[in-house]
């Protein structure tokens, strides 16, 4: 059975999770790998070129030898000093990581580039595609050989909160920490489902929207016992605007990103 | 461990956080709740900063060691992100921090627990003369049945060969060996001219780029469960048979050794340790008798495997030359006794080196066998 996440739990009883790259994405990240192996070659065969009009033995040596090393180096070259990518892996937002999170090491990387002798069988990849497809962490055979998984690592997208919210006093902020335990509170998938909300009010029927307003804004109500004054006169479209508000706008898009980089 | 007094002024009364009952933490029985999020941010970017940048400095200086006191700092900065990232872990507004976080305490969790031995920077000629040798003979019965299915199929390749002398194209399937031994030599003795002339470099590349390849697809096989790695060995086997025997049946022996023994005493071994490393591998993939888990098993074989092949390389590297620059030249330029001498050489002191080289019988028997090894392969405590 194939899960999208791995879950590592550390002796401290901490839990984080691994975003599980599938085959069709680790695909197209090779072809973009095979493409670049393609471009050095024809680099090095543009620098060769040079080199036949003293030895065309020498030449001919050489571009042997560095195609050898050029494609079975290539993965290991960048996976060893980008810490588990290449550059079709870096452009897919992927990276190999040891399967129990402990330090990808060298001879890891190699045994997983070399067992690419296998997996790419009989062509593209048809051997690892199918092994990954039924695995149950996603890996081909090089990667169950060296105990590493590949995992995604996508840039999460913030919600364009500014034509949500109209930036109007909100009642709820006056309660600090009723404001926070309504936060604390709030499951990520309780939250999208409002943002959501939000953003395709315009699409629903007047009594559908309504009704799907009051429902939501009786759920979070239920979530933090605010006092009467902050919530009596507002609509439940507003009450959930004011809920939203409450939970993204803690901080500055610009703050988030200073500290993720 | 530091106070946790900034913005964590309320107790969690309800929290799906993880419990700490159990852990290092003995003073997070109840996790507190975070109330001014802003405030809490502030207060610990200063201390994922600095475990950020402690093991940007451990992943790239892989020599880099701590003094005790950096350690414990590590430590503690490590539980202390850990324990924000249980804290943050519920707020829906914080998908970024909380990937963040979770991505230096899965990077911090890696240093902390790692107990395999660190990788050091590796001396070129300690590596080949203690590591690599020392690693072959850790995996002696893996070579030795290596080395049998391999004479197995000379045993096969010879028979079918003297059965049946109309199946040499199905057993040796190079054009130069389908002709007639005989006439072959009279040929080859007869060249006034170097046939290899101004391409002797770019074959000796082709050779050694191929073999490698055919090496490292012998011990990429080993996860098949052994089967394909055991085809290989059996078909190489089978060829260098049947090529033996029509020599030698055309009465051209010292022809053989000495076409062969330069290159191939050292072409063939390569093969035979690629196919000890698939066996090796195979054999971890099966685990007979083993309780222990596949991935520990995995794990112990797995520099042996690189260590194997790397040797198979560099092995072969030396069998692409000689076989390039002194294999191809037969009597009168070169005399048979010269070749076979010196194949005879290359092969005691390729003797020597796998048996002896780096030998130290004391480390030797201190080392742990080889099931100690795969038990010990698994994580264990902290060990930065």
């Amino acid at each position: 059975m194939r899960t999208s996440a791995l879950q590592i739990r550390t002796p401290e009883g901490i839990v984080f999770s691994q975003l599980l790259a599938g085959p069709v994405t680790r695909f197209l990240g090779w072809v973009i790998d095979a493409a670049c192996i393609a471009a050095l070659m024809m680099l090095l065969g543009k620098v060769l070129g040079l080199l036949q009009l003293l030895s065309a033995n020498f030449a001919a040596a050489v571009y042997i030898l560095s195609y050898f090393l050029i494609s079975i180096g290539y993965g290991i070259a960048c996976e060893w000093l980008w810490r588990g990518q290449s550059v079709g892996k870096k452009l897919f937002r992927l990276r190999v990581v040891d399967v129990e999170g402990l330090r990808l090491q060298f001879h890891q990387i190699v045994a997983r580039n070399l067992l690419r002798f296998v997996d790419s069988l009989p062509a593209f990849y048809f051997v690892g595609g199918v092994v990954c497809w039924f695995s149950p962490k996603c890996q081909r055979l090089g990667d169950i050989a060296a105990n590493t998984i590949v995992i995604r690592a996508p840039r999460l997208a913030e919600p364009d909160l500014d034509q949500l919210l109209a930036g109007k006093y909100n009642s709820l902020r006056q309660y600090p920490h009723l404001a926070a335990r309504l936060r604390q509170r709030i499951s990520p998938a309780e939250a999208a489902v409002a943002v959501q909300a939000l953003l395709r009010r315009d699409e629903f029927e007047s009594t559908a929207r309504l009704e799907l307003f009051g429902e939501l804004a009786a759920h979070f109500r239920a979530k933090a016992d605010f006092p009467p004054e902050a919530i009596e006169g507002i609509a439940d479209e507003q009450y959930i605007r004011n809920v939203v508000d409450v939970i993204y706008r803690t901080r500055t898009d610009a703050r988030i990103e200073k500290v993720a980089a | 461990m530091e106070q946790w007094n900034d913005g964590t002024t309320e107790q969690h009364s309800n929290s799906t956080i993880p419990s700490f009952q159990s852990s290092i933490f003995p003073s997070f029985h109840s996790v507190p709740m975070i109330i001014d999020l802003q405030r809490f941010v502030a207060s610990e970017r200063p201390a994922w900063a600095e475990l950020e940048g402690l093991l940007t400095k451990l992943e790239a200086e892989p020599n880099f060691r701590m003094t005790l006191e950096r350690l414990q700092r590590f430590h503690l900065l490590y539980e202390r992100t850990a324990a924000d990232l249980a804290k943050i872990a519920t707020f829906s507004s914080e998908p970024e921090t909380r990937r963040y976080l979770e991505n230096l305490v899965a990077r911090a969790y890696g240093e902390i627990h790692e107990t395999r031995e660190r990788q050091r920077r590796i001396s070129p000629l300690q590596w080949f003369f203690q590591t690599l040798p020392q690693t072959f003979r850790r995996h002696l019965r893996a070579f030795w049945l290596s080395l049998a299915i391999t004479l197995v199929g000379c045993a096969f390749g010879g028979f079918a060969i003297a059965l049946d002398p109309e199946a040499k194209p199905a057993l040796m399937p190079f054009s130069q060996l389908l002709q007639d031994p005989a006439k072959r030599v009279a040929q080859e003795e007869r060249a006034t001219e170097d046939r290899l002339a101004g391409e002797k470099t770019s074959f000796s590349a082709f050779l050694m780029t191929h073999n490698t390849r055919v090496s490292i697809f012998t011990l990429a096989l080993g996860m098949t469960w052994g089967v394909g790695t055991i085809i290989m060995l059996f078909y190489n086997g089978v060829m260098l048979g049947a090529v033996a025997v029509d020599y030698a049946a055309a009465g051209q022996t010292k022809f053989l050794l000495g076409w062969l023994l330069p290159h191939g005493v050292v072409e063939i071994p390569a093969i035979l340790i690629a196919g000890q490393a698939g066996l090796v591998l195979a054999l971890a993939l099966i685990g007979w008798g083993r309780r222990v888990p596949l991935k520990a098993r995995l794990r112990a074989v797995s520099q042996d495997l690189m260590t194997l092949i790397f040797g198979v390389g560099v092995l072969l590297v030396w069998a692409g030359f000689v076989e390039a620059f002194l294999s191809q030249y037969h009597e009168p330029i070169i005399p048979y006794s010269a070749k076979i001498a010196f194949g005879i050489v290359e092969l005691i002191l390729l003797f020597l080196f796998l048996a002896k080289s780096g030998s130290n019988r004391k480390q030797e028997k201190a080392a742990p066998p080889e099931k100690d090894l795969v038990a010990n392969a698994a994580p264990g405590g902290p060990h930065p």
